[in-house]
């Protein structure tokens, strides 16, 4: 197993750090440490500014192939740009969903065409993209959505009607890619498409779901026969399943890796308050402290160990498969740690308008952690049947 | 390739009757199987210099082999004789000791324990309480009782630890190299609840020793007690990493057999998510011993990476630890009413982790340790 980088690597370390330090700066100070989950409707246009400005520099899309226009960095490389990202204070990215599954997804599965009109502007940082899956009867059960799509024939062009839900990003999106049935009257994985929709025309409207943080992230959106080009459909009618299924493998990615300098952060932040305001002193709260340090470092053996190529273990696609559970309990864990080592000063918010502190925000976000992206249930079914060949649930999330 | 010829020797060699016979007797252990070990499978070799006839090898191949053993539940003077004798030997023996020493433990001649702690639930420098005594002729005198000193009843060697008198904390600590058998040695085995590892209390009543018995910098030797201490402690969570291993499997096999309202159990969430919380504790503590062991391989290797070592090994140990009474525990559950019978093996596990966790810094004093290591740096 690793204990860390090679000296290569670390020159590339060395290239992203210094690039950050010079160009996170000026304007572009006042959104160090911003915009992250919780966070995410604040400063959205020096943010999209900060995207092309990451652009400029190629730190977009830096494990993407040369072809498309990445740095084809490897595996490491990438872990290393997300942490120096994290450690710079580096805004939460408005173009993430494009870099890591929408794009993705294109390479894999898309048409020449299709590269050819979309990778380009994702890597630029001009198109923003959200993503369309959960509906209101299609949360853990993926597979049942009811969103439809028809082929209109005189005008070439599909149309798209029914309600996409927990569409982060939608409102500020130039795309959506989602999945609807192309053919009616079909039930589960069978019968949907993968669709590119444009997300302004008047057919599309936008609603923000007010969420118990008071914050508006997530929105609905409700699609009354808008329209797709017949050339935004990725793959075959009937096979977006597919598609949808590769993406999801995506999007537990790398970018999780870097995420742990971001949780670096918030864990240093809550043991100052401690170490001020006397908390340090509760041995109740030391051990939960010790509970935290511990939990995150092994959070980074566990990527070391995935990591590791020359590694005599066989047991690393588990590794892989414990990660989601792991890291949503663990965050939501140092969220109420938070609030616990602030004491009564916890409850007090930061303004007369609910404006949250940066740690309230930590502990009421982390609670959608275990929900988000495959809850806590559905990935110890996953981990129980994938990893431990445990009897299967009827219909689980991953079909 | 060390794992599986661990593991296969293992299965058969520590099977459930072996280690049945092995753990009702005072000594603990089977001499035919300990010969085996030492002279066929050699394992006492692994991260014992070449030097010293040694294989040389790494921390990380050792932390496999107790691994295997931990899952198998091995009765054998293993842990007591490498994990806590050659660690000492390696960490505060001066070359005359190791160049001795080692080739005994190498031939397999020798078996060895470690004897430090009072007994008071303290489980560092501070709970050594024996004193040590310069006398004018070089000669050194040890007075003083121990507890808790794995297989200290059967060992032909002992290391003990033992202070200047009037010194308190980390001042004045002195290990010496002595030997079990002297009439001023009393030892006494202390039957305990988990039978696989046999413990004993030591009294020193004037034992009179040479000045060559003393290891390294005696009088100021805290720091290579607690790199011993470090050392044994990422042996023993690999023990229990492979506890909590086993715990899984042997629970997934029993709920996928097992059938109730006509269908197999481990078809019920509640049953697989259990055994799914299982996997993630026992994934997460194999994650931490290897990180542990490779720092303990920087550490023997004066790389600059060793200084991690405390904070490595009670990482591993306070995770390891509760991973295997954790799981052991769901195993108890997850086998419902045969978990409960001297027949099953499930309680061997159960009260090996739970004995695990209780000894060598039970898993508050490691957090505090590390609580107060993350505190101190902000």
């Amino acid at each position: 197993m690793k204990l860390g980088f090679t000296d290569q690597d670390e020159a590339f370390r060395d290239s992203i750090a210094t690039w950050l330090a010079d160009n996170l700066s000026g304007e572009f100070e006042k959104i160090r440490f911003r915009g992250g989950p919780g966070d995410e409707h604040m400063f959205f246009e020096e943010r999209v500014a900060w995207e092309k400005k990451l652009a400029e520099g190629d730190w977009t899309c830096v494990g993407w192939p040369q072809e498309f226009g990445g740095r084809a960095c490897s595996l490491e490389q990438q872990v290393i740009f997300h942490e120096e990202y994290a450690r710079a204070g580096g805004p939460g990215r408005v173009g993430h969903i494009g870099e890591g599954l929408a794009g993705p997804t294109i390479m894999a599965f898309g048409s020449r065409a299709q590269k050819d009109r979309f990778l380009p502007k994702i890597k630029s940082g001009e198109e923003l993209w959200c993503q369309g899956y959960s509906e209101p009867g299609a949360g853990s059960d993926l597979a049942n959505i009811s969103t439809k799509a028809k082929f209109d024939a005189d005008a070439k062009v599909w149309r798209i009607t029914g309600q996409k839900v927990w569409t982060s990003l939608a409102h500020e999106s130039d795309w959506c890619f989602l999945i609807a049935r192309t053919e009616a009257g079909s039930k589960g994985n069978k019968g949907l498409g993968f669709f590119l929709v444009p997300m302004h025309q008047k057919e599309i409207e936008v609603r923000p779901i007010l969420q118990l943080t008071g914050t508006s992230e997530f929105n609905e959106v409700f699609f009354d026969g808008a329209v797709c080009e017949q050339d935004c459909l990725v793959g075959e009618p009937g096979e977006g399943w597919k598609v949808a299924m590769g993406l999801l493998a995506f999007e537990r990615g790398v970018s999780t890796l870097g995420q742990q300098m971001l949780f670096q952060n918030e864990f240093e932040e809550i043991l100052k308050i401690a170490k001020q305001n006397g908390a340090d002193q509760d041995p109740s709260i030391r051990q939960r402290i010790a509970d935290a340090h511990i939990g995150l470092k092994i959070m980074r053996y566990n990527s070391l160990r995935t990591l590791s190529t020359d590694s005599t273990d066989s047991k690393l696609k588990q590794a892989g498969m414990i990660y989601k559970l792991y890291w949503s309990s663990w965050h939501r864990n140092l969220g109420n740690l938070a609030m616990d080592v602030l004491g009564p000063q916890a409850d007090l918010v930061e303004q007369g308008d609910y404006e949250l502190t940066r740690l309230q925000s930590l502990f009421l976000f982390t609670r959608s952690d275990t929900i988000y992206g495959g809850t806590n249930q559905i990935q110890r079914n996953i981990i129980a049947e994938r990893a431990l060949g445990l009897p299967r649930e009827p219909q689980t999330f991953l079909g | 390739m060390i794992a599986e010829t661990a593991e296969t020797f293992l299965v058969s060699q520590s099977s459930s009757e072996r280690v049945r016979a092995a753990m009702a007797t005072e000594l603990g252990f089977d001499e035919n199987l300990w010969a085996q070990i030492t002279q066929e499978m050699g394992w006492q070799l692994t991260h014992i210099p070449q030097q010293y006839d040694g294989l040389g090898l790494g921390y990380v191949e050792l932390c496999i082999l107790f691994e295997h053993m931990g899952q198998n539940l091995l009765c054998a003077p293993f842990f007591s004789t490498i994990a806590l004798g050659a660690n000492a030997l390696l960490v505060a023996g001066t070359d005359d000791q190791k160049a001795e020493a080692f080739v005994a433990i190498a031939a397999g001649e020798s078996r060895y324990a470690l004897a430090y702690s009072d007994g008071s639930r303290c489980w560092g420098c501070e709970s050594v309480t024996a004193e040590y005594q310069q006398l004018d002729d070089g000669v050194i005198e040890l007075n003083g009782e121990y507890s808790f000193v794995v297989d200290g009843h059967t060992a032909d060697k002992l290391i003990v630890a033992a202070r200047e008198p009037g010194s308190s904390g980390r001042d004045g600590i002195g290990l010496f190299m002595i030997a079990g058998d002297s009439p001023e040695v009393v030892r006494q085995w202390t039957p305990t609840m988990d039978q696989t590892r046999k413990l004993a209390s030591i009294k020193l009543k004037g034992l009179r020793v040479a000045i060559d018995s003393a290891m390294l910098d005696m009088g100021n030797a805290a720091q290579h007690l607690d790199n011993i201490l470090a050392l044994a402690n990422i042996a023993q969570s690999a023990e229990q990493m492979g506890v909590a291993d086993k715990s899984l499997r042997m629970s997934v096999d029993y709920i996928s057999e097992r059938k109730q309202f006509g269908r197999s159990v481990g078809s019920f969430q509640a049953i697989k998510h259990k055994a799914a919380d299982m996997m993630t504790k026992a994934e997460a503590a194999r994650s931490a011993v290897y990180y542990a062991a490779c720092i303990a391989d920087e550490f023997l290797a004066d790389g600059p990476m060793g200084d991690q070592l405390l904070e490595a090994a009670s990482i591993a140990k306070a995770y390891c630890c509760e991973a295997a009474f954790f799981n052991a525990g769901c195993a108890l559950q997850l086998h419902g009413g045969v978990g409960f019978t001297w027949e099953y093996d499930v309680h061997l596990y159960f009260k090996r982790a739970k004995a695990a966790q209780v000894s060598f810094g039970d898993t508050a004093w490691h957090k505090e340790r590390l609580a107060a290591m993350v505190l101190e740096a902000v």
